[in-house]
């Protein structure tokens, strides 16, 4: 397992890097957010973006860099499928996954697993 | 244990309802934020404890939430997520609850970089959809994130924020609708200066309908001089201030120019009030108490209501 693990990842990371400069947090959500990674957004927002977002569209922290969020919406919006998953609350990062292959976690359900607590829109 | 939340009897009862950003101190004398709190007894219903505003260190907001409770204020604790892993927002929740805090307002929080120690690590370890999630766990199945159970459920009245006036414009009233669904039973927003663009915003929010489901709170600012407008301007992140404001300020002589302020405010309440769906609205005087008081008295909001002395007995939310 530990060998595959290594292999799968060694696909996964340069690949997913290069095209979406992802993060490996171990639990994808792309097809949620518009193919924008929110790993990449300085606060991790995994749910919709900050009240920060500049004028132009740009993030709080880094000016001159697009906020993920602004791409996540655009992106969202070309889905053919999954468009509005966008809308659906995201449970909390599991940190300990970061580094870890998420087709893996996909494959085995890991990446499903939420903590105890936590219902999502169980209210809605 | 203290009573439930005022704030959301009010609002339940439909009372358009008025509350006010207290000055967050840098004391340890609590005579510094009675002192600032003093100022608003009688002309709000409640009080915003800042966390860290704009990412510069002051008391903490818990600190000051208790410190108006001990003073029968009523407050409303800001918490953000950028400073607190999710242990420590759970467990100053419920520190929180048993010192007498019924309202709480739960956002992302200005960055780090913004603040007067960027060099700190940002934790954002949860985000606030989740915070909301959490404190509604914790208030409506009694347990921890983790499932563990609590002895005694807090009772909160969780409030959030939202900005409708950074992009992406067209997804911000689904993200209110995420933090409904999280469990948020009220909404302070930023500053409203645009006023049509609020209005088309609370039109896609009651066509969503959000308005039934959500109690939604307008933030008006307060601006003091020429100066404050054009810091607001420049320095607050995701604040949109028109240049026409600053223009109309700057052109007023200096000494009128905090009148000048209470009346722009006055005016931005006034059209906010006629949005339907608005139901109430929150002053931010940005160190400057005074200032709200004079609002709230200039738009005929005074004197604020008051509720039976029963309803402030027992435990229930
Ligand atoms: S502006 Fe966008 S990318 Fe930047 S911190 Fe906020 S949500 Fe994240």
């Amino acid at each position: 397992m530990r060998v595959l693990e290594r292999l799968v990842v060694a696909v996964e990371k340069p690949l997913k890097e290069a095209v979406w400069d992802c993060r490996m947090c171990g639990q994808c959500i792309l097809h949620s957010t518009g193919l924008s990674c929110p790993m990449r957004c300085p606060k991790n927002l995994r749910n919709g973006p900050c009240g920060g977002v500049r004028a132009n569209g740009n993030c709080e922290v880094y000016p001159d860099k697009r906020c993920v969020w602004v791409e996540a919406w655009e992106g969202s919006r070309r889905m053919p499928v999954f468009k509005d998953h966008i809308e659906h609350l995201q449970k909390p990062v599991d940190w300990q996954l970061q580094g870890t292959s998420s087709w893996i976690n996909l494959v085995s359900g890991r990446d499903h697993e939420a903590p105890k607590g936590w219902e999502g829109h169980a209210r809605s | 244990m203290p009573g439930p939340s005022r704030l959301a009897e009010l609002l339940r009862d439909g009372r358009f309802v008025v509350t006010a950003e207290l000055t967050s101190t840098n004391s340890a004398d609590p005579e510094a934020t009675w002192r600032l709190a003093e100022v608003l007894r009688g002309s709000v219903d409640a009080v915003n404890c800042t966390d860290n505003t704009g990412a510069h260190v002051h008391m903490s907001s818990l600190a000051a939430a208790h410190l108006l409770v001990e003073k029968g204020i009523e407050p409303i604790m800001q918490l953000t997520v950028r400073d607190r892993n999710r242990l420590a927002l759970q467990a100053d929740l419920l520190g929180a609850a048993a010192l007498g805090v019924r309202n709480i307002v739960l956002m992302s929080g200005d960055d780090v970089t913004v603040g007067d120690h960027p060099e700190a690590r940002r934790i954002y370890d949860i985000d606030s959809m989740q915070l909301i999630e959490v404190a509604a766990g914790m208030r409506d199945r009694g347990t921890y994130l983790s499932g563990r159970t609590l002895d005694q459920a807090p009772s909160f009245f969780i409030g959030a924020v939202e900005n409708p006036f950074a992009p992406p414009l067209e997804f911000r009233p689904l993200r209110l609708q995420k933090k409904v669904r999280a469990g948020a039973d009220f909404i302070q927003t930023q500053l409203v200066f645009d006023v049509p663009l609020f209005a088309r915003f609370m039109s896609m929010v009651g066509d969503l309908g959000l308005t039934d489901k959500v109690f939604i709170i307008p933030s008006i600012g307060i601006p003091r001089s020429a100066r404050g407008a054009r810091f607001m301007r420049e320095k607050v992140p995701g604040l949109h201030v028109p240049d026409s404001l600053v223009d109309r300020l700057e052109k007023t002589p200096p000494a009128r120019q905090s009148q000048e302020g209470i009346q722009i405010a006055v005016e931005l309440l006034n059209a906010v009030r006629q949005i339907p769906g608005v139901a109430g609205v929150h002053l931010i005087g940005i160190k400057w108490e005074e200032g709200v008081v004079q609002v709230a008295e200039a738009a005929g909001l005074l004197p604020r209501p008051t509720l039976s002395p029963l309803a402030t007995v027992g435990g229930s939310r």
